[in-house]
């Protein structure tokens, strides 16, 4: 372990709240139906493959991503599949799903359940890239990048490092904290896979130093490959953004608009890691992750590993939510999470997390007016003007807010988070980044 | 400049012109060139000016002046141009070219207007038939009860990127009055009850509320012989169960009106019947078979044997009409659902809780 770093651009401190941190993962029981959306992934909708009435085992391919940035989705457990019809994702709209009523737990033959270590890493580059994609994987951070498409170096481009990220910055989240700490050894493994692919002989692991038991967990296990570092970094929220880890651990910047690999690295997180793991060495589809369920009003702060498609409502009620006292919750984390319209929504493989508030947490300050104290500046990791750039967004002048890069706002939140006047700076960053990313996309058609 | 006329003054008022020239030859010297120089400057500066105002003389129509004199000045958009001018400039440019201005039409000034236009530019006006807002969505407070509290920023933008809705209705009016900010009428206003924009006759549909929704909900539709109007109140385009789930007026898709139309007008797509206005004879055969009283007719005279319940936003477009359908309100509310006065009560309570 060396000193510790961060990235010197803005940042905040929230409270942490990590209550479920010391709760080890714990397997969520297979619900009696599961709602599976065909797109779950950052990028075009997946096609599904089967119809209503057919029978499916767990980790069978029910849609495939046939687009370039696409992800495949695999059923999470067997049964015979009610319908394929418009349900309720997390945003509240209805996007085309595949609900499956469960009957026992039958797996797909191919994949290895047993929980033996394979270390041996038999497949070429190759390889590991097509099963990456066969498999489902994306991102599990929260963006849900197919994972295959940051493997695909672009011709002129060189990977350098690949850095896994262990940051976990947002508040209240522990999922990929205890991930560390049980599933070490194969999140090691998975980096190596995923160096292969890259073709890379670098990588650094970034650990913020809240979590002293996974640095140290992690340390002991990468000893004994001399290719993987392990990083610890200095607790700053939004060190867990790709960009913003890049800028802390090599001390490289990522242009305006550009991918990481421009500077020679890509980022992925724990749990992709993980899931490479199990699907380069056990040939398992990603079919379940790992959720925190936490929150004041929650009895029990869990971390379950859920199937995907389970309803977010049995996760509360297993974990002791309390309903009565709750005003508001929330997929994801706080500052970047979004609050439901319903609970009864599905897990999807972009779940980091399920946040209740208490009644009075969850209603927000008035807004008032600007008093131009320049703190949203100040926060911003992107040395962006959120100021600035509600104003515009607020008045509808898109071009001049494309113009003050818009399109590079992370939405971490920083600033909304730290407005004394409550104004909610990350709404309208949101609005104008989806506004401008209309207009440029009709450009391009043009 | 000015002292030496100065001293040239003081001078000339002391004796004669001439002889205080001559004494002051340095001063006669400096004033001739200075003239010279000066008118020099000038005419060649006039030569050039005269040449570039030649060369890049702008030969405009004058007709264009006249023309925008006709219209309202507004500069709504309506027209689809910029502002007035603009839609002036392409008038008479349209005149020219094609000799007829058949797809341009002034929705502010109407077929007046258009008529003025035509004569100024030697063409005839086709008749337009005056167009208004009409909003298609019925979901009340009372229709579409709240689910969840929405306390984001407060405009229909925001809420329609960041969750489908108070009460969950994914096609629904959100309630917060983007087509109230944008109309530069006065003709557009949310009703405290209902939670639902209003549209009242100022309205000249300019189709700035319809931009300005994020939802489309907003529609322009002919404005129909003495302002009777039939429309489907509604745009969810979910099965019905899922849509009656969130609104209890909502069109459920049943192709009921469909098959009563004689006029074929009504066209069932995506679960959502839609009324082409133009084919619509405005019988009013489809009004009553509508199961969840999705179809709104407006201004008509009170059908005898059955009465008809009326979109509440659009009671108050004519306030005469308006009174008489609240009256026939009350006794259809009695037969259905709880008497009038526990509606109010109703009414009261959920404006306590706003």
């Amino acid at each position: 372990m060396c000193a510790l770093k961060t990235f010197k651009l803005g940042g905040v401190h929230p409270p942490e709240n990590k209550h479920s941190a010391d709760r080890p993962i714990e397997v969520f029981p297979i619900p009696k139906q599961v709602v599976i959306p065909v797109n779950q992934n950052l990028g075009a909708p997946s096609s599904p493959l089967i119809k209503k009435g057919d029978m499916v085992t767990a980790g069978q391919l029910i849609a495939k991503g046939e687009a370039f940035i696409s992800s495949n989705v695999h059923s999470s457990v067997s049964g015979k599949v009610l319908k394929i019809d418009n349900m309720m994702d997390q945003t509240g709209y209805k996007r085309m799903a595949v609900v499956i009523n469960v009957e026992g737990d039958e797996w797909d033959g191919s994949i290895d359940k047993s929980d033996d270590l394979k270390e041996q890493i038999t497949l070429s580059r190759e390889e590991i890239i097509k099963k990456i994609h066969e498999m489902g994987i994306v991102g599990l951070g929260g963006a849900a990048f197919p994972s295959h498409v940051k493997l695909m170096i672009p011709e002129g481009k060189t990977a350098e490092y690949l850095l896994i990220n262990g940051v976990e910055c947002e508040p209240y989240l522990t999922a990929d904290h205890r991930l560390m700490l049980e599933k070490g050894k194969q999140i090691l493994i998975g980096a190596k896979i995923l160096m292969k692919g890259l073709g890379v002989d670098k990588a650094i692991i970034g650990i913020e130093n809240n979590k002293p038991d996974a640095i140290k967990h992690i340390t002991e296990l990468a000893k004994e490959f001399d290719d993987i570092k392990v990083q610890a970094l200095k607790v700053k929220y939004p060190q867990g953004g790709e960009k913003q880890l890049i800028k802390a651990a090599v001390k490289r910047e990522v242009p305006s608009g550009k991918l990481p690999i421009e500077v020679g690295c890509v980022v992925n997180n724990v749990g992709t890691a993980f899931a490479v793991y199990e699907a380069v060495q056990k040939n398992k589809p990603l079919i379940e992750r790992v959720v925190t369920v936490t929150g004041k009003t929650v009895k029990e702060p869990s971390n379950f590993l859920v199937r995907i498609g389970t309803p977010l409502n049995e996760l509360i009620e297993k974990s002791g939510g309390d309903k009565e006292a709750t005003g508001k919750v929330v997929s994801g984390g706080p500052m970047m999470g979004k609050a439901l319209n319903s609970v009864d929504v599905p897990v999807v493989k972009g779940t980091s997390g399920v946040l209740l508030f208490k009644e009075d947490e969850s209603v927000r300050v008035e807004m008032k007016h600007c008093i131009r104290c320049g703190r949203c500046i100040q926060v911003c990791p992107m040395g962006l003007e959120p100021v600035l750039l509600t104003q515009l967004s607020e008045r509808g002048r898109w071009e001049e807010a494309e113009q003050e890069m818009v399109m590079d706002c992370i939405e971490c939140g920083s600033c909304h988070y730290t407005c004394p006047s409550g104004r909610p700076l990350l709404d309208f960053l949101r609005l104008g980044k989806a506004k401008v990313g209309q207009l440029i996309r009709n450009r391009g058609k043009k | 400049m000015f002292l030496l006329l100065h001293t040239c003054f003081k001078q000339e008022s002391d004796g004669s012109v001439l002889t205080n020239i001559k004494e002051n030859k340095e001063v006669n010297d400096v004033l001739i060139f200075a003239v010279v120089s000066l008118s020099a400057i000038g005419v060649s500066a006039a030569v050039i000016l005269y040449v570039v105002a030649q060369k890049f003389k702008v030969i405009e129509d004058p007709r264009i002046d006249i023309v925008e004199e006709e219209l309202p000045a507004a500069n709504c958009g309506g027209c689809g141009f910029p502002g007035c001018r603009n839609f002036a400039e392409a008038l008479v440019k349209k005149a020219s070219n094609d000799n007829s201005i058949e797809g341009l039409n002034c929705p502010v000034g109407g077929s007046d207007v258009m008529s003025k236009v035509a004569g100024i530019l030697g063409l005839e006006a086709s008749e337009q038939d005056p167009l208004i807002a009409v909003i298609r969505c019925n979901g009340s407070r009372k229709n579409a009860p709240k689910k969840v509290n929405y306390n984001g920023p407060s405009s229909c933008a925001f809420a329609h990127a960041l969750s489908s809705g108070e009460n969950g209705c994914p096609y629904g009016c959100l309630g917060l009055g983007d087509c109230v900010v944008a109309c530069d009428f006065d003709a557009i206003h949310m009703d405290p009850d209902t939670a639902l924009p209003v549209v009242n006759n100022k309205c000249v549909a300019c189709g700035a509320c319809v931009v300005a929704c994020p939802r489309d909900i907003i529609e322009l539709r002919l404005k129909g012989k003495k302002e009777k109007r039939i429309f489907v109140s509604c745009i969810n385009q979910e099965k019905g169960g899922p849509a009656r789930k969130n609104c209890s007026v909502a069109c459920i898709g049943c192709g009921k009106c469909v098959q009563v139309c004689p006029f074929d007008a009504i066209t069932l797509e995506n679960n959502l019947a839609y009324i082409d206005y133009e084919k619509c004879k405005l019988c009013r055969k489809c009004v009553p078979v509508c199961p969840t009283e999705a179809i709104h007719e407006i201004n008509f005279p009170p059908k005898k044997p059955k009465p008809e319940v009326k979109a509440v936003q659009e009671v108050k477009v004519e306030k005469k009409t308006g009174d008489e359908e609240v009256k026939k309100l009350v006794p259809v509310t009695e037969k259905k659902e709880p008497p009038a006065p526990e509606t109010d009560t109703e009414k009261k309570k959920i404006k306590s809780n706003i």
